[in-house]
């Protein structure tokens, strides 16, 4: 069988989805966490339920949303709710199984920030803020982190902790009371990292030809390796078939590298 | 008595309806999550010259970046400063990165439990930790306060009273009735905290076709000062069922804010170079017209019973 052939976004979404369980109830954001979202829905997760931030429950997307509030996700959806009631009900009450989180840095604990590179008063560059990652990154049961790998994303620690992962260990997220189980898995172009018991995020499997070598030159801090590191699957036709063909047939958002 | 308790009809133009509740050093909110954003309203507030407004919205979109690119605004108070679904709000922040414009941030929960405290008449709302702290390290107004029942802290942010709250819906009668449907944002929560709404509606419509579906109004007319009808007030956002959002749009606005002289330029032409929403609509032409139309999906009736 001839290797497919298949981009950095793609790879990260297919990864994703799998690890996705049917039956979830997923906090969804738009670009690649939806893309990856509505993928497992249409293999493996059947029953996955989607709910977007602006208010939207159960929705099936029959184009691809292109922000975060399309009408598309309000048509044929379960329920439409306000944006105090998704937050306090679903989110703080503890209804979201899976949130999935990015930004423009992630650093060894998986803190995450999306408000400023530099100084926050005097910012080096602004970026977008929280919108509503620090609430999913708090309470969510399970977050995924999907990011591109490179030495900037992933410093040791963050400019500032727009949503918290494990701050600076495990006992010290869990002593602030905060409901949620903080970040599960990072999917990055190279592999996949892991929190340990401390917290700390370690490297546990890396795409087809990828090495460890590559993971640690992209990496802001020693990173270290689980004792066995596992291979992912490589992504299956039919997974890129669905993607390009019928989830982002303008490849608005696989383009990427 | 306020605006909102008289009888009277409280139908006027845009023009009149800013003209008369919105000051200089206002704090304003335009509501809105994506769906609904009035476009025109803000518009008209430019037109207007209006100065020295504090901006509260979640995600100041488009519609203030094209204000605070006018000179409208003094501060802003926000959630999440992107173009949704294309990345930077360019103008915002570059106001923000120079020091020009003042700006207190919440996240999204933050923000619209701030309104919900100032719809309820509470002076705060509380929120359970997200072990996250540096934005409350950086808003003096993020506070906490231990829980009297458990003893555990929980964080508080104030409640947010508007001067104006400006809110487009897709129907409302005369008196200020308003219904909305699709994504409701924050539109029931800005409207109760505002101290005065001004309602935009897509179709200004008989009291009897507001009280044969009486579920479906967000807001009482009870509540609001002025009624305004204005067609496609939302564009480039959209109104569900009416017309879609004008995502080319969204994305030419990247390019336009890449530089202040093209900014000026669009400013002149589609704000200070059309007298109301209605002009600016048929400027976008035809085709624009028909690329946002939207097919009809209606909902199954429902049967309220005749007691």
């Amino acid at each position: 069988m001839p290797e497919l052939s298949y981009t950095a976004s793609e790879l990260m979404c297919i990864n994703a989805a799998r690890l996705l369980r049917d039956g979830d109830v997923v906090f969804v954001g738009v670009g690649l966490p939806n893309l990856a979202c509505n993928l497992a829905r249409r293999t493996h997760a059947p029953n996955l339920q989607l709910i977007y931030e602006a208010g939207v429950i159960g929705a099936r997307p029959a184009r691809l949303p292109l922000s975060i509030g399309d009408p598309t996700l309000v048509s044929g959806a379960v329920s439409v709710c306000g944006m105090f009631d998704i937050f306090s009900q679903y989110l703080q009450r503890g209804n979201i199984d899976v949130g999935f989180l990015g930004g423009a840095q992630i650093d060894r604990f998986g803190n995450i920030n999306a408000t400023v590179i530099g100084d926050y008063q005097k910012p080096k560059v602004r970026l977008p803020g929280s919108g509503g990652s620090q609430e999913i990154a708090g309470w969510a049961n399970r977050c995924y982190i999907m990011t591109p790998h490179q030495k900037r994303r992933f410093p040791e620690k963050v400019d500032f902790a727009t949503s918290a992962g494990f701050l600076g260990g495990r006992a010290q997220r869990e002593a602030t009371g905060a409901r949620g189980g903080g970040p599960v898995l990072v999917v990055t172009n190279l592999g996949t990292l892991e929190p340990d018991e401390s917290g700390e995020l370690i490297l546990t499997a890396l795409h087809p030809g990828c090495t460890v070598e590559q993971v640690q030159e992209n990496t802001g801090w020693a990173i270290r390796t689980a004792p066995v590191i596992r291979a992912t699957e490589p992504p299956l036709e039919s997974e890129l078939k669905l993607l390009r063909e019928e989830l982002d047939p303008g490849g608005i958002y696989l383009k990427g590298s | 008595m306020p605006a909102g308790k008289s009888t009277m009809s409280k139908v006027c133009t845009l023009t009149e309806a800013i003209a008369e509740h919105v000051h200089d050093g206002d704090l304003v909110f335009c509501a809105g999550f994506t769906h609904l954003i009035p476009f025109a309203a803000g518009h008209e507030i430019i037109r207007q010259g209006k100065r020295d407004l504090t901006l509260a919205r979640a995600t100041p979109d488009l519609i203030y970046d094209q204000m605070v690119a006018a000179g409208c605004a003094k501060k802003l108070i926000f959630s999440y400063i992107g173009n949704p679904g294309v990345g930077s709000l360019r103008i915002v922040r570059e106001e923000l990165e120079a020091g020009r414009l003042e700006w207190e941030e919440y996240s999204h929960f933050g923000m619209i439990s701030r309104l919900q405290a100032g719809a309820a008449g509470l002076p705060f709302m509380p929120m359970n930790q997200t072990a996250a702290t540096d934005l409350e390290h950086s808003n003096p107004n993020i506070r906490r306060v231990k829980d009297p029942y458990s003893g555990h802290d929980v964080i508080t942010v104030p409640a947010l009273n508007p001067d104006v709250g400006i809110i487009h819906v897709q129907r409302a009668d005369k008196n200020g009735n308003a219904q909305v449907w699709g994504i409701l944002g924050e539109q029931k929560e800005a409207a109760f905290a505002s101290r005065k709404v001004i309602i935009t509606a897509e179709e200004i419509v008989d009291e009897e076709i507001i009280r044969s579906d009486p579920n479906r109004t967000l807001i009482p007319g009870l509540i609001v000062s002025a009624v305004c009808h204005v067609p496609h007030c939302a564009h480039p956002s959209y109104t569900q069922g009416y017309y879609d959002r004008d995502n080319v749009f969204y994305l030419n606005w990247d390019k336009i804010s890449e530089d202040r002289a093209s900014v000026k330029a669009w400013l002149d032409e589609w704000v200070f170079g059309v007298k109301d929403a209605e002009e600016y609509w048929q400027k976008l032409g035809v085709e624009t017209h028909a690329r946002l139309a939207v097919k009809p999906r209606f909902a199954a009736p429902v049967n309220y019973g005749d007691y």
